[in-house]
């Protein structure tokens, strides 16, 4: 054989050990090293999160209070950019240079980075995303992300609604479904209802190409999660009724809280002064929140129907009552005498000239101080019990039973709990074993250190209307169409208070029946209804005392219940009397008759008194 | 037998090599489609597209395939030189006759269509060796005849790269080392060609004054273990200044080089700092895309990489990428398992030819695919520099496919004839 036919065998030999050695290291960056995979995907993809509409809210007629306007938001991945006609884009935007270098400056900078994008310019006009889109595909590493924005049509119930803000660093480490810069409800239904309101959100897997256009989703889709839409809410607000008590308390501080006694479904809500609620959307939102919440006069954020605990004043001498007679210390031919204020006290508290001695129904229809007075030292004095502290005990737990100075456990954001003294308060307060019915007498006529809400107020109205028991007042009454959503469960279950006996219900009713035929809300009449009240005067020790009026109508079978409070405004039936009348005549006839009172009450301007002081501050 | 092979042209030929060839063809055209898949065209027939007119190059060379099956195995012998001598005039005529296109001169242009003759200078130059080597009274061996022979492979090389500036259709004809090794080439001069490779490495990453002294010391330590005769010193002392000489004209020839050049060197190397965006960019790309693929692809078509133009040239010199991406590392592999499987059945096909011209031929068309091979696929894997050759078969291009089918083709033919000699 030709000995150079040998060399046969080298050539072969590094042809070979060429291909194992070419396969080896295609082993290598395909299967062992994983940078290569990472740095594909980082290049030819771009995730994109389809945020999904918020859901909207209807009032109880499907009247809509809440939908959505599409807005843009231009995002920007600050590596991606290039070759920017700089001059052109401000011009675009109408920013100026040094504007946009501090744009890109803040989308460079921690948290943001230049890799990720964030947002340039927030919530673009839909002209401004009109001209912008036409030209967007010259501006490489800027994109339109869009969003929704909250628009509230009829502009009421701005505080109940609640607004939407942005997550901070905070929450998304607390909630990982959020991203910094994800709308979520932080006040309000928005808030109590977020997970149903938001839906959730997609993420879709978009390819691109080199110059950064989009071709298309990644494996068609198959790894995009679509967006759910979020629910929508019925509310149980009657939007007219809500309207109508806004349009009642404008420049009056203080609020108003309906509730539909058989549902415990709420009618209105109004809290004074209030915003309107399309200030906090949009590009002026910051700009309008931080006016808002630097208004210490007005405090047009604090939610007066949840957040306000006011010292109940006369309207708690309907529980006052109530407790006498299911303790048996009082029946409505209870007599005590009255001599302008309670004698035993040296005629503190005070009270007004009337006849005397009353019983029952005209000591709540005239809301005799001393009568009450009487009334509670009979019941923490009860023989039944032959300890003061025991009769306390027990007579707290019945006023707690009604949802006085404990939550409603609503759905409505932040709900202040109230307070009813307890024993070891006073211990503390006036020593141990030294204090007694006499010393805290004024808890009988609903002052002292007693507070509650006025949504509280006006469950204990109900409570009475019902005859003892409640639902938990609520907002929402289906949600996404559904009445029966397992999130309003607690909102079906009904509710007895310590006091079952509705006869003791009867006769309190009946002294609320004296209080507008002969008592001190006689003048106020509502045509063609007979209805049932408690007028008050809630001591203010920071100022004017607060006009308080509670109330339900019809008598029989009722349909609605009403706590008015009117800050620094004086006697209950001089303004929250009539405001309750005209809610009630509205909800219950439709059209109000008494014009020149309507009209006497919506001009009226009450907030040019000493401003309200908020209790829980002051005691700091 | 003789009279079967007289009756048809097909008896004899070797099948197992025309259905690789198709196969690879195939695959090729495939990957093409993928490559520059445009959803507004997505038949694969379509012409205004680049697989449309793969499907237009693959058919001319079957035919020219048939053409030179057809045409009698003798004519190659006769007119080796001849079709030398016309293909080096063409590329000589070309950039002066042909229509600069994107800054190459290396073309003819007709309408749509254009001919590189540089890609068809490799089977002509083959044809020459074949013809000069096969002659009974050569001996390659004797430096004179060593001379013609690299003259005929070098004067194409140095036509090309000089007068058109194609340095990828230039470097290919170096493959042809192997073609002379196999027929009798002193080992001296690939040990001394691979030495100056390495020292060209070795140059451009070690600080040439450690060279120096290391080449020095080798060449002690080597004369401290030979019968030191005269004779043995005096190579010894030849070798190291050589090895020094080439370490020195190192960093002469690299600063000679063009900048694109001297960059991807340095980019093969590592050495310096590479910018990913600027000139590291093709090889990082290319790299990305193979590594992306992962053990089984992304599946056809699915390729994000190629597809969507990260990666430069994806259709033609980068198509293994393509591979790489939507085929992952089973595909990859066998795409070099089939080229490798062509290239060897090749050498087997030569080593039983009984004609020596056929036998060269053959060589010489293993030589020329494998030197593609390694260049093209060790350039995205990052084992080779960025050298613009095509994949074998894969690549789209009329010019090179028709170079390599013609190549390949002439040596089937020639095979199919292999119990008769050629001169």
């Amino acid at each position: 054989m030709n000995p150079l036919s040998e060399r046969k065998y080298i050539i072969i030999g590094v042809f070979i050990l060429v291909g194992l050695s070419f396969i080896a290291r295609l082993f290598y960056i395909q299967v062992i090293d994983d940078s290569y995979k990472l740095d594909a995907r980082n290049q030819a993809f771009r995730y994109t999160t389809e945020f999904p509409v918020r859901g909207y809210i209807y009032d109880r007629k499907h009247k809509l209070l809440v939908y959505n306007e599409a807005a843009y938001d231009l995002m920007v991945t600050p590596k991606e950019v290039k070759d920017l006609d700089t001059v052109d884009f401000c011009k675009l935007l109408d920013i100026t240079k040094d504007e946009f270098l501090k744009k890109m400056k803040k989308a460079i900078q921690a948290p943001n980075s230049p890799r990720k994008p964030s947002v340039f310019e927030k919530q673009l006009s839909p002209e401004d995303y009109a001209a912008l889109q036409e030209r967007l595909y010259r501006f490489h590493g800027f994109f339109v992300q869009s969003r929704t924005l909250r628009k509230y049509p009829m502009k009421i119930a701005a505080n109940m609604l609640g607004y939407i803000g942005e997550a901070d660093k905070n929450l998304t480490e607390k909630d990982p479904y959020y991203n910094e810069g994800d709308y979520l409800g932080i006040s309000g239904v928005e808030k109590t209802y977020e997970k149903v309101l938001r839906g959730k959100k997609g993420m879709h897997i978009l390819m691109v190409d080199v110059n950064n256009s989009p071709k298309g989703s990644y494996m068609n889709g198959l790894y995009d999660t679509m967006s759910q839409p979020g629910k929508s809410l019925e509310s149980t607000l009657d939007a007219e009724l809500q309207l109508y008590g806004e349009e009642l308390m404008q420049n009056k501080t203080g609020s108003i809280v309906a509730i539909e006694p058989q549902t415990g479904e709420i009618l209105a809500i109004i809290t004074s002064p209030s915003y309107d609620p399309n200030l906090l959307v949009g590009r002026a939102r910051n700009k309008n929140f931080s006016k808002l919440y630097l208004d210490t006069i007005r405090v047009p954020l604090f939610n007066r129907a949840t957040m306000a605990s006011y010292p109940p004043g006369s309207t708690f001498k309907l529980v006052e009552s109530l407790i006498g007679q299911q303790e048996g210390v009082l029946t409505p031919e209870t007599r005590y005498p009255c001599s302008a204020g309670y004698a035993p006290l040296g005629g503190h508290p005070k009270c007004e000239v009337h006849a005397s001695p009353l019983a029952l129904f005209d000591a709540i229809g005239h809301s005799c101080n001393s009568y009450f007075s009487y009334v509670f030292k009979s019941i923490i004095e009860n023989k039944k019990y032959n300890d003061t502290y025991v009769a306390f005990e027990a007579w707290r737990n019945i006023a707690l039973s009604f949802n006085i100075g404990r939550k409603t456990n609503s759905d409505l954001a932040n709900e202040l709990r109230g307070n009813i003294p307890s024993i070891k308060y006073y211990d503390k307060v006036f020593g141990k074993g030294s204090w007694k019915a006499s010393t805290v007498i004024s808890l009988g006529i609903g002052q002292a250190e007693m507070g509650i809400t006025p949504l509280q107020n006006a469950n204990v109205v109900s409570i009475i209307a019902n005859k003892g028991w409640y639902y938990i007042p609520h907002i929402v009454k289906a949600i996404g169409d559904n009445p029966n959503d397992t999130t309003l469960n607690r909102f079906k279950v009904k509710r007895y208070t310590a006091i079952t006996d509705t006869s003791i219900y009867n006769n309190v009713i009946e002294g609320m029946s004296h209080v507008t035929e002969s008592g001190t809300a006689h003048l106020l009449k509502i045509e063609g209804v007979e209805y049932c009240a408690k007028t008050g005067t809630a001591e203010n020790p920071h100022g004017r005392d607060h006009s308080v009026f509670v109330a339900f109508a019809p008598k029989n079978n009722p349909k609605i219940a009403i706590a008015v409070l009117v800050e620094n405004a004086g006697w209950g039936a001089s303004w929250a009397g009539p405001i309750a009348t005209l809610m009630m005549e509205k909800y219950l006839n439709q059209v109000v008759v008494r014009k020149d009172l309507e009209k006497k009450m919506m001009e009226a301007n009450l907030i040019d008194q000493p401003k309200w002081v908020d209790p829980k501050k002051k005691k700091k | 037998m003789e009279r079967r092979a007289s009756n048809n042209i097909f008896s004899d030929v070797d099948w197992v090599t025309v259905l690789l060839y198709l196969v690879l063809v195939t695959m090729g055209w495939l990957n093409i489609y993928s490559a520059v898949y445009n959803e507004d065209h997505h038949v694969i027939t379509d012409m205004t597209q680049k697989y449309g007119k793969q499907m237009l190059w693959i058919g001319t060379s079957l035919l020219l395939a048939l053409i030179i099956l057809i045409i009698d195995e003798k004519f190659y012998t006769a007119f080796a030189y001849l079709i030398y001598g016309i293909f080096l005039l063409a590329c000589i005529a070309v950039p002066f006759l042909g229509r600069e296109v994107k800054g190459s001169r290396s073309w003819f242009r007709f309408g749509d269509f254009g001919i590189q003759p540089a890609e068809f200078m490799k089977f002509a130059a083959n044809l020459a060796i074949a013809k000069f080597l096969s002659n009974q009274h050569i001996k390659i061996a004797d430096y004179r005849n060593t001379i013609i022979t690299l003259l005929i492979i070098g004067l194409p090389l140095i036509v090309i790269k000089v007068l058109q500036d194609e340095t990828g259709l230039a470097i290919v004809f170096v493959a042809f080392i192997f073609t002379l090794y196999r027929e009798g080439l002193s080992v001296n001069y690939l040990l001394l060609g691979f030495l100056a490779i390495v020292l060209f490495i070795l140059a451009l990453l070690v600080n040439n004054i450690y060279l120096f002294i290391i080449i020095g010391s080798l060449c002690v330590v080597a004369s401290l273990f030979i019968r030191r005769t005269r004779k043995n010193l005096f190579a010894i002392a030849l070798i190291g200044l050589i090895a020094c000489g080439m370490v020195k004209g190192t960093s002469t020839v690299y600063e000679h080089m063009e900048a694109h050049q001297k960059i991807r060197i340095d980019v093969l190397l590592g050495r310096g700092t590479v910018d990913l965006k600027k000139e590291g960019y093709n090889v990082n790309q290319a790299k990305i895309a193979i590594g992306s693929g992962g053990f089984a692809g992304k599946g056809y078509l699915n390729g994000t990489q190629t597809k969507y133009d990260f990666v430069p040239e994806q259709d033609t010199d980068f198509i293994f990428c393509t591979v790489g991406e939507e085929w992952g590392f089973l595909g990859s592999s066998l795409v070099i398992i089939l080229e490798l499987a062509l290239i060897l059945k090749v050498i087997f096909m030569a080593e039983r030819q009984r004609s020596a011209f056929s036998r060269i031929y053959g060589y010489g068309v293993a030589s020329v695919l494998f030197f593609h091979l390694t260049i093209n696929v060790g350039m995205t894997i990052g084992l080779a520099p960025v050298i613009g050759i095509p994949l074998p078969f894969f690549s789209y291009g009329g010019s090179s496919l028709w170079s390599f089918t013609i190549l390949l083709f002439i040596f089937i033919k020639l095979d199919s004839h292999r119990l008769s000699i050629l001169r």
